[in-house]
């Protein structure tokens, strides 16, 4: 079972109309939605909801105000500036709070309890393509990173269950926690970028993000013809870098119509350059995945 | 007036807001800071390109660990949260990039064993971009906590102007760190089933924090009308409908603001604000 990971560094790129076509063109696979804040990969595949399951996030610290003894020691080891004193008692700022329970331990009267919170829900669904896990994180919440690896984690034990060909995962956008979540264990990244100022900057970095876990990239540059200049100057920084571009995409408002129309866009409009430029795409993902277990067997 | 720029959906257009917002305000010679708080990916800067004046690392302090004076009580590994530190047999481990520096191990010892020591995670930056402020924070490649970051840039937002607050995409903590405090939330969205889905999240987080919220519309003429019907049903207002136009467009990919291509739209920006100044007026 091979693990694909689509991550841009930058929002917005089309990493889910990506994967919403690999999802459409792979054989014998599973998606996941390791997007939590923004999950989007549903809303073109029109899942089927099979299981639903709470996902409990980190906890937050709650002052009794009937045993406080206002001796301010929890407000003093609190380094998240989360709590305050108001009206002759301390409080705590959830939004603040880390659940880190230094309070908890600093308090001498036993004041504070930690409670635990119901951050949002995972869920196991079916689709024409495949099987899909995905979730919903409660606005605000913190520890996505930690519900990214769980629905990965649950996608990657049923590919693996089923003997799977590939495991499909939408990332978020960003280089932070939730990335790191999603892009750990993948056999390659494919990072979606558009030739834009700010496109280059940020794939500069997502590269960086996927070196440093190890995790192999192709780049595919989307509304290629937006800026063939910039576009240009993509393709010599991954040269010189030695990472491949699988796929041009040009810009086309058939990705908006499929999108309407909730279906990948390889469906909704099969002969389009757009879906034409994602299927040369998946053939490289597919080239690079076959090259990687041939060096993997001779180096055996 | 602190007016905090987020979308839940990345790429929507914020950071084009928020300069073109500057540049209007700084046109009409009123006081004006930006503060990019996307630390994972900023990217205001390369619109505005701003001189950077000053520079301050963000560290965490994170446990070392005085081999002599530890006993492997494990007292250290029962408070941390974060499994970042942890007793084994005959040492104890610390894992630098799980920790939270939240302090407790330290504080919690019973021998004194542990100290602590700086880790970098990241910077904040500041300067001028002309006549407006800015400033930015910048996460590591390879760093998780980006909150940190945030909070550390805070510290910069300027009490004496409009201040702009460009938002990390989401509406997880990262964003939150970045809004909380602001006194308006103006969500920027475009008019597609995705740019939908991800306003309503980042809606739901600023009702929660009980802020007040508006919607600009991003390449207004795409997509579907489903955006514009929340809008109306949920009595959010709709202050601002940017169209779609190729020129846009390219002028953005080379990093030209939109009000530098096309400065006769500098009136629609400061009607934004007089219209976000409004809102809060009514409210007070």
């Amino acid at each position: 079972m091979k693990q694909i990971v689509v991550l841009s560094g930058k929002g917005g790129t089309g990493k889910t109309s990506l994967i919403a076509a690999f999802s459409h063109l792979a054989a014998n696979r599973v998606m996941v939605d390791a997007d939590v804040d923004a999950s989007n990969l549903q809303l073109v595949l029109n899942p089927r909801v099979e299981e639903e399951q709470r996902f409990m996030g980190g906890q937050v610290a709650e002052i009794d105000p009937g045993l406080c003894t206002g001796c301010n020691l929890c407000e003093e080891a609190c380094r998240f500036d989360a709590i305050s004193h108001q009206g002759g008692t301390y409080v705590v700022d959830p939004v603040a709070c880390d659940g880190c329970k230094a309070c908890f331990y600093a308090c001498p009267v036993e004041a504070i309890d930690m409670a635990p919170q119901h951050a949002g829900w995972w869920y196991r669904s079916l689709t024409e393509q495949g099987p899909l896990y995905h979730a919903h994180l409660r606005p605000g919440q913190e520890n996505s990173g930690r519900l990214v690896t769980l629905v990965k984690q649950q996608g990657r034990l049923r590919a693996l269950d089923e003997e799977r060909e590939y495991l499909l995962v939408d990332g978020p956008p960003g280089i932070g926690c939730p990335v790191i979540s999603a892009a750990s264990g993948a056999d390659l990244a494919v990072i979606v970028v558009e030739p834009t100022v700010a496109g280059v900057h940020d794939l500069q970095r997502v590269l960086g993000t996927v070196a440093h876990f190890q995790v192999a990239a192709l780049v595919v540059i989307n509304k290629a013809d937006i800026n063939p200049r910039k576009a240009r100057e993509i393709r010599d920084f991954c040269e010189q870098h030695g990472v491949e571009v699988a796929a041009e995409i040009p810009y086309d408002p058939v990705v908006t119509q499929a999108m309407v129309a909730g279906l990948p866009v390889t469906l909704h409009a099969p002969e389009s350059p757009v879906s034409r430029a994602m299927i040369a795409a998946w053939k490289r993902v597919v080239a690079t995945l076959a090259g990687q277990g041939e060096r993997d067997a001779e180096s055996r | 007036m602190k007016i905090a720029i987020a979308s839940g959906k990345g790429g929507t257009g914020k950071t084009t807001v928020s300069i073109n917002l500057a540049l209007a305000l700084a046109a009409a010679k009123l006081p004006v800071q930006v503060v990019d708080c996307d630390v994972e990916e900023p990217n205001a800067a390369l619109f505005l390109h701003p001189e950077l004046k000053e520079r301050a690392g963000v560290d965490l302090l994170i446990p070392q660990v005085d081999a002599e004076a530890c006993d492997l009580c494990g007292v250290c590994s029962e408070v941390c949260q974060s499994n970042a530190i942890v007793t084994l047999a005959k040492r104890v481990l610390v894992f630098p990039e799980l920790c939270h520096g939240c302090g407790s191990c330290t504080a919690n010892c019973p021998h004194g064993a542990i100290s602590e020591v700086p880790r970098r995670i990241g910077e904040v930056e500041r300067g001028n971009a002309g006549a407006i402020h800015f400033a930015q924070g910048r996460l590591n490649v390879g760093e998780a906590l980006a909150v940190p970051v945030v909070r550390r840039l805070r510290e910069w937002l300027r009490d004496d102007c409009t201040v702009l607050i460009d938002a990390p995409p989401g509406a997880s903590c990262p964003m939150v760190e970045a809004i909380r405090g602001a006194d308006f939330v103006l969500l920027v969205t475009e008019p597609t089933p995705f740019g939908l889905h991800d306003l309503k999240g980042a809606a739901e987080v600023a009702r929660e924090l009980g802020m007040p919220l508006g919607v600009v519309i991003n390449r207004a003429d795409i997509g579907d009308a489903g955006v514009e019907q929340w809008c109306a049903r949920e009595e959010i207002p709709v202050l601002l409908r940017i169209p779609f136009d190729r020129r846009i467009a390219e002028a953005y990919s080379e990093g030209i603001p939109l009000l530098t291509a096309r400065p006769e739209l500098a009136p629609v920006f400061l009607d934004l604000q007089r219209a976000i100044g409004a809102i809060l007026e009514a409210q007070a």
